[in-house]
């Protein structure tokens, strides 16, 4: 009791030291400026409260269950009913293959860069660089790219065309967040592994993907949601459809270019279905949000070291 | 070496694949940048680049591509955000990494996360719906005649997708400055206040403007959520109240319309080129500084 109440004495005591001088102007300066921060916290805060407000407002007020169980149909953003569930079903689609294709390569990179070219600095330093370069790259370029990669390859817009300029979009974003935590892997891990007699790739696939499985998973996560919410990069690749997609070179319209589309059309009640289907788009978001994070704390203890 | 045949020649194979899959992603610039710049080249037969990015007379169907309204469009746009954003952003990270406590800090972070996984159509959609007529009510009262849709309007939207971005690098930065220089300057007798202000902001100072550099950067590239409020009429802004049409917004607008004449897909394609070189540049100067700042 004696020892915590003298550990207390001696906070105080520090608590009072760190306390600003109380003179005049170095005073002022210093409320001045803290105050100035909390209200950019604040600003901050209150910007997020807002946006997610508003949002559930307009989405919850405008939001029925049937637009979930019917297709566009002809004539939607003419007002004639419909509802976005193809639109829901291909963003579906779109982002879950574009996510799986850019694991394989992105994990595949993450891999080569940490466990194969450890030891080259000078070309893990070029690979990391370029890697930044891409990263930065906006969304609409892949479209660009991906529209003259089409004409290119002679492919017509399509499911196919979106997944391949999805892919490369994200590809960037998954491989840094990987490589983001393959860096703190330990290296005596991999000395430990090594000597045991353990080839480097299995070193890679075996131990690696096990050790950093929870990061992986948020990466996955992270370039799930980018996929799923990006319209700039899809808007002229995939076409536009109003029907479910039922093969890989069918058109399909995705969630985010519906939402585009609706609120841009000059009916009233098409513009409401815009707002609810930019509600549904933010509660995906937010669910996927909270799942990685779930995940990435419940699995955190099944890595190795 | 004791492997089994089986296992050499599955690592083998794996390690090819590997090698594979990384010179695949490492090839993705240079493919970005060629690729535009073949689709472009159509355009360069018949305009020297002086007068594609100069002229401001844009008549794609009589054969006259002047960039210049889209790019000062940008800029402007781009401008505004970081001007909003970024003493937000320098304010807020120091609040965070030095005084919040760290109920307070979470919630902070935790607002930022869920700003930097909202959708960029998202952000469009509640920019149509709150700061449009926002924008435009205040022009009303400085007796200007705007529906709301102006650079304005796409410079708050945009400073806000930003923030995150921005943020989340400078608190990084703030983090990682030793801990023993606060704790050398407290001991001098330093209140915090004069700790901030002349030994952590001193030590932060590059990684600040490189945060403002990468952020102008990503804020010149969005392209949804701007081309929904920015108004999009050809024409070089004269005020804050003025519509503006930013180079990624003409990308997005026109392919579905002009996609299938071929001078009008590469004046696009050209556009594309020009963001990316910018992005690149940006970037690479940045990442460039930074490393030379860690040698030293």
């Amino acid at each position: 009791m004696m020892e915590e109440k003298k550990l207390s004495d001696i906070r105080a005591m520090v608590k009072s030291h760190e306390r600003p001088a109380r003179t005049g102007r170095k005073l002022g300066e210093e409320v001045f400026f803290r105050s100035l921060m909390n209200i950019a916290s604040v600003l901050i805060v209150g910007v997020m409260g807002i946006i997610l407000l508003s949002i559930f407002y307009k989405g919850v007020s405008t939001f029925s269950w049937s637009m979930l169980l019917e297709d566009m149909g002809s004539g939607f953003y003419l007002n004639r009913g419909g509802g976005i569930k193809n639109a829901i079903i291909g963003s579906l689609y779109l982002s879950l293959s574009a996510t799986l294709l850019a694991l394989l390569v992105g994990l595949a990179c993450a891999l080569c860069m940490n466990v194969y070219l450890v030891r080259h600095r000078r070309i893990l330093n070029a690979a990391r660089f370029l890697l930044d370069l891409i990263w930065g790259v906006p969304s609409i370029i892949y479209g660009a790219f991906g529209f003259s990669l089409m004409v290119f390859f002679g492919i017509k817009t399509s499911l196919l065309a979106g997944i391949i300029t999805v892919t490369l979009f994200i590809l960037p974003i998954m491989i840094r967040a990987i490589d983001e935590v393959m860096k703190t892997v330990p290296a005596g891990l991999s000395e430990s592994v090594l000597s045991m007699g353990s080839t480097r790739s299995e070193l890679s696939y075996k131990v690696y993907l096990r050790q950093c499985f929870p990061g992986i998973v948020t990466a996955v996560l992270l370039a799930f949601g980018r996929a799923i919410g990006d319209a700039a990069s899809v808007l002229y690749v995939t076409g536009e459809s109003a029907r479910t997609p039922t093969s890989l070179m069918d058109n399909v319209t995705t969630l985010p270019v519906a939402i585009y589309n609706q609120i841009n059309s000059p009916h009233a009640a098409t513009q409401d279905k815009a707002y609810a289907s930019a509600f549904i788009l933010t509660l995906v978001i937010l669910a996927i949000s909270l799942l990685s994070r779930y995940i990435s704390k419940r699995y955190q203890k099944y890595r190795i070291y | 070496m004791n492997i089994s045949s089986h296992r050499r020649t599955r690592d083998r194979v794996v390690t090819v694949l590997t090698y594979a899959a990384m010179v695949f992603v490492l090839l993705l610039p240079f493919a970005l940048f060629v690729g535009l710049a073949v689709k472009s080249d159509l355009l360069f037969r018949e305009h020297s680049l002086g007068d594609l990015l100069f002229s401001s007379v844009w008549r794609p169907s009589s054969g006259e591509f002047g960039f210049k309204p889209f790019i000062v469009g940008s800029v402007y746009v781009t401008l505004l955000a970081m001007l909003i954003s970024c003493p937000i952003c320098l304010l807020s990270a120091i609040h965070i990494t030095q005084y919040a406590p760290t109920r307070v800090a979470k919630v902070v972070t935790t607002a930022i996360d869920i700003l930097a996984g909202i959708p960029s159509v998202v952000y469009g959609v509640w920019g149509m719906v709150g700061v449009v007529p926002f924008v435009g009510k205040i022009a009303g009262w400085c007796g200007i005649q705007s529906n709301g849709y102006s650079i304005l309007a796409g410079g708050i939207v945009l400073s806000i997708m930003v923030v995150p971005f921005i943020l989340n690098i400078l608190m990084e930065i703030y983090r990682t400055i030793p801990r023993e220089l606060t704790e050398v300057s407290l001991s001098l007798g330093a209140t915090r206040w004069e700790t901030i202000r002349d030994v952590l902001n001193r030590k932060a100072l590059p990684g600040i403007l490189a945060a403002f550099g990468f952020g102008f950067a990503r804020a010149f590239g969005e392209t949804m959520a701007v081309l929904m409020v920015v108004g999009n009429v050809v024409k070089i802004p004269e005020g804050l109240f003025d519509p503006g049409y930013p180079l990624p917004a003409l990308i997005a607008n026109s392919f579905g319309e002009l996609g299938s004449i071929p001078e009008i897909e590469s004046a696009l394609m050209f556009a594309a080129l020009i963001l990316l070189v910018v992005v690149l540049i940006f970037n690479a100067t940045l990442r460039w500084l930074i490393i030379k700042a860690e040698r030293y």
